[in-house]
């Protein structure tokens, strides 16, 4: 039983921290947002630089060997930063489906050009009709040869307009919600077929809707087998979850940062509103619910190296709930304590309140995951 | 980062586990389960097999009979003591004076005092709170005045918690009039049975008797009853109120509730099936298990703080497990209400002390419901807990 960080994974944490206090103040942020793709290439490449975007790879393959904690340190920081460059997409999910599915020859493909910064992906799953179940797919992948051809459309792919090569869910067999016959198949973008529109998101990110029309591609696209696909996807999306989670938490603790930090500061009736107790005690809840979600977040973290799928999945979707209820109240009490100011574009706690709201509907929401848990059996059984 | 228990951790949770098994009096247990009252004996027969065992003081100094165990292997011993369940040591004793006496107190009374509370040969009660003087404590009234190598306290405590029982009381009194109002308050202990103490009970709204009004009219104390220093008992009463509020949580005992309630509701029936059976009601039993293995977490992680960095100052983080920690036993106690649904209804008048074996697990479910509502009153109301979080952290 130890909360601490290693030395090394404190080194990290310092790294990171001052390495985007210098790049990504809220101004820097809004100029790489207008950069082509909506993010900044220049930041990307310092990432790759720091070695941040190998972490979680092994030494063999290029990369640091890292762990879940390293992870969650780095999106925790992500967060306090409102980062819009593609991490998540890339180095988690991607990485995730190459490091825990991916043959020797897509690692030896893909994983440099994710470590050194040259490519960038985007993990089409979401359809028309699937909302966050995973197994619920219509895009239809078809032998083909050698080969395959994929079928179908996907939505919100997050960079999905930039991203250099897509993960794609596809059914090889069955219908629309079994659990078999789902294929997981990496498709690089520029190929014949593939049509992307893309858009910012709410929050400031980018993604894009994606139609897959004949789209051909070798047989060294399918990660695994193409039919028993769906472990894999439940354990990556697991890893991006419990990322999400690190994340929120860094974005709540900011923003319950800077709304102590203007409360303290904004005068009304001759005094700061802070010394109000109905403030205070607002602001106190805050910090109880963000305790809760930072105890929920580290509890995932370790869940991600449980052997048992049930039971991680079970600590996941436990701590999705937590930080689901979290992040909403600390999110709309920022907006209600900094008054007319909160409303408006101009200052930064609304960009931090869309972020978390985004987060809460990306990859299952609190209702979904509390579903989940209670179907399971319950956290304590 | 390293949330696994170690294998000696481990080992010392089933080695606790089997000691309770074996040695914790079956109906004690039960009771407990039922959320019905303890009797005197019942309680000081099990704190004396507790202290035989050398864990009845476990968090003492070893010098004063502590286990000298890591604050991981104390949250693991109090989690299984709440769980099993079996009554906790009597927090008045144990948790709150003796560690006053031994931090403050001379070697005379710490002679005199600490073997006596281990053994629960005194039962001590809390003489803190005043009709006048809740939240807001440094305001009380109750007066020691000094003649000669005596004491003269006049005045009167309220929600004296199981005064009824008690040998002995520790008090906060007013001693310096003059003074500022934190500045001129001493800790006293005295007996119960002094002339001039009379003991009041108060009903609370769960029928029950745990809480009393004392008075003192005229009581005489020799002078040597005051611990440590004249007019220090503020600095006092904070470090042990500090110490309250780290055990605060009581995730075990929310643990056993919760348990207890997925075993009802897998037995009672509505509408044709089991009441776990009911998507609703069974979100609502899994939100609080989440909760709660949140709060678990937190307090996991202000205990490890403490390993590291040593007791001294309570961590204000202590707030938050006050604060989440009432809320959720008193869901806990809500979902019961709702698995027993209309058949909550019958009062059982002399149901109280669990002197009534025939009544059936019902009884005490909606009393248990009306009696933890004082959970987020006491111990520093959570309004108090918001308070220090907002000043102490947040610096507001």
């Amino acid at each position: 039983m130890d909360f601490d960080l290693s030395e090394e994974q404190r080194l990290l944490k310092e790294s990171i921290d001052g390495l985007l206090t210098d790049a990504y103040d809220f101004d820097a942020r809004k100029k790489y947002m207008k950069e082509k793709g909506g993010w900044s290439k220049a930041v990307w490449g310092k990432l790759a630089e720091q070695g941040l975007l190998g972490l979680p790879f092994a030494e063999t393959d290029g990369g640091f060997g890292a762990g879940a904690v390293e992870t969650m340190i780095v999106m925790e920081a992500l967060g306090k930063a409102l980062v819009v460059e593609p991490y998540l997409a890339t180095v988690v999910i991607a990485g995730g489906f190459l490091r825990h599915g991916g043959s020797a020859e897509q690692k030896a493909k893909y994983i440099p050009g994710i470590i050194d910064g040259s490519q960038t992906f985007g993990f089409a799953q979401l359809e028309k009709n699937s909302r966050y179940d995973l197994f619920d797919v219509v895009t239809t992948a078809k032998k083909k040869g050698d080969g395959w051809v994929i079928d179908g459309e996907k939505f919100v792919v997050l960079n999905g307009e930039n991203a250099d090569v897509l993960i794609v869910t596809a059914r090889t067999k069955g219908g629309q919600r079994d659990k078999s016959g789902i294929g997981v198949f990496l498709v690089p973008a520029d190929v014949k077929g593939v049509t992307k529109k893309g858009y910012p998101t709410q929050d400031g990110l980018h993604a894009a809707d994606i139609t897959f029309t004949n789209v051909e591609v070798g047989a060294d696209a399918v990660i695994g087998d193409g039919e028993n696909g769906l472990a894999l996807i439940e354990r990556v999306a697991d890893e991006a979850r419990i990322a999400l989670c690190a994340e929120a938490v860094g974005a709540m603790d900011e923003s319950l940062k800077e709304t102590v930090e203007y409360i303290k500061t904004r005068k009304q009736f001759g005094v700061a509103i802070g010394s109000f107790q109905s403030l205070q005690h607002r602001a106190a809840d805050m910090f109880v619910a963000l305790e809760q979600a930072r105890s929920m977040s580290m509890f995932a973290t370790m869940a991600s190296d449980f052997d048992d799928a049930k039971e991680r999945s079970s600590a996941v979707a436990a701590a999705k709930v937590q930080v689901g209820k979290s992040l909403k109240f600390v999110g709309q009490q920022s907006i209600q304590l900094h008054g007319g100011i909160g409303m408006t574009m101009e200052a930064k706690i609304g960009h931090y309140f869309k972020r978390l709201t985004m987060i809460e509907n990306t990859l299952g929401d609190t209702d979904y995951h509390l579903r989940r848990v209670s179907e399971g059996g319950g956290l304590l059984a | 980062m390293d949330l696994a228990f170690t294998k000696e951790e481990i080992a010392f949770r089933e080695e606790v586990r089997d000691f309770f098994k074996n040695n914790v009096p079956p109906d004690t247990r039960r009771k407990l389960q039922e959320g019905r009252h303890l009797s005197k004996d019942e309680m000081v027969t099990w704190w004396r097999i507790l202290n035989k065992k050398g864990w009845g003081t476990t968090h003492w100094p070893k010098e004063y009979g502590g286990t000298g165990w890591t604050s991981v292997q104390h949250y693991i011993f109090n989690e299984e003591l709440q769980s099993y369940p079996a009554p906790q040591p009597l927090a008045f004793g144990v948790s709150m004076v003796g560690p006053v006496i031994y931090t403050f107190g001379n070697e005379k009374q710490k002679k005199e005092y600490l073997p006596r509370i281990a053994n629960v040969d005194d039962w001590w009660c809390q003489g803190f709170s005043e009709p006048g003087s809740g939240s807001d404590l440094a305001s009380l009234k109750t007066k020691a005045e000094r003649r000669g190598d005596k004491w003269i306290i006049n005045g009167q405590k309220t929600w004296t918690t199981l005064a009824q029982h008690a040998d002995m009381i520790f008090c906060l009194c007013r001693t310096d009039p003059a003074a500022k109002k934190q500045m001129g308050i001493s800790f006293i202990v005295f007996s119960m049975k002094s002339k001039g103490v009379t003991v009041r009970p108060i009903q609370t709204i769960d029928g029950g008797h745990e809480v009393n009004e004392v008075f003192f009219d005229d009581v005489e104390v020799p002078y040597e009853n005051l611990i440590g220093e004249e007019n220090k008992g503020w600095d006092y009463a904070k470090f042990l109120l500090g110490n309250e509020r780290t055990g605060i949580a009581r995730v075990g005992v929310s643990k056993e509730r919760l348990r207890r309630i997925r075993a009802l509701a897998s037995k009672v029936e509505a509408g044709g099936r089991a009441i776990i059976e009911d998507p609703a009601f069974r979100e609502k039993l899994t939100a609080c298990e989440i909760e709660l293995k949140a709060l678990e977490l937190t307090q996991l992680r202000v205990v490890a703080d403490e390993g590291k960095h040593g007791k001294g100052k309570p961590n204000p983080a202590s707030s938050v497990l006050k604060i989440k920690g009432s809320e959720i036993q008193q869901t806990t106690t809500e979902l019961l209400m709702e698995v027993i649904g209309p058949f909550a209804a019958p009062y059982d008048e002399h149901g109280d002390a669990g002197s009534n074996e025939s009544m059936d697990w019902t009884a005490q479910i909606a009393p248990s419901y009306f009696n933890n509502r004082k959970v987020s009153i006491y111990g520093g109301s959570n309004e108090i807990q918001r308070n220090i979080i907002s000043k102490a952290v947040l610096g507001l």
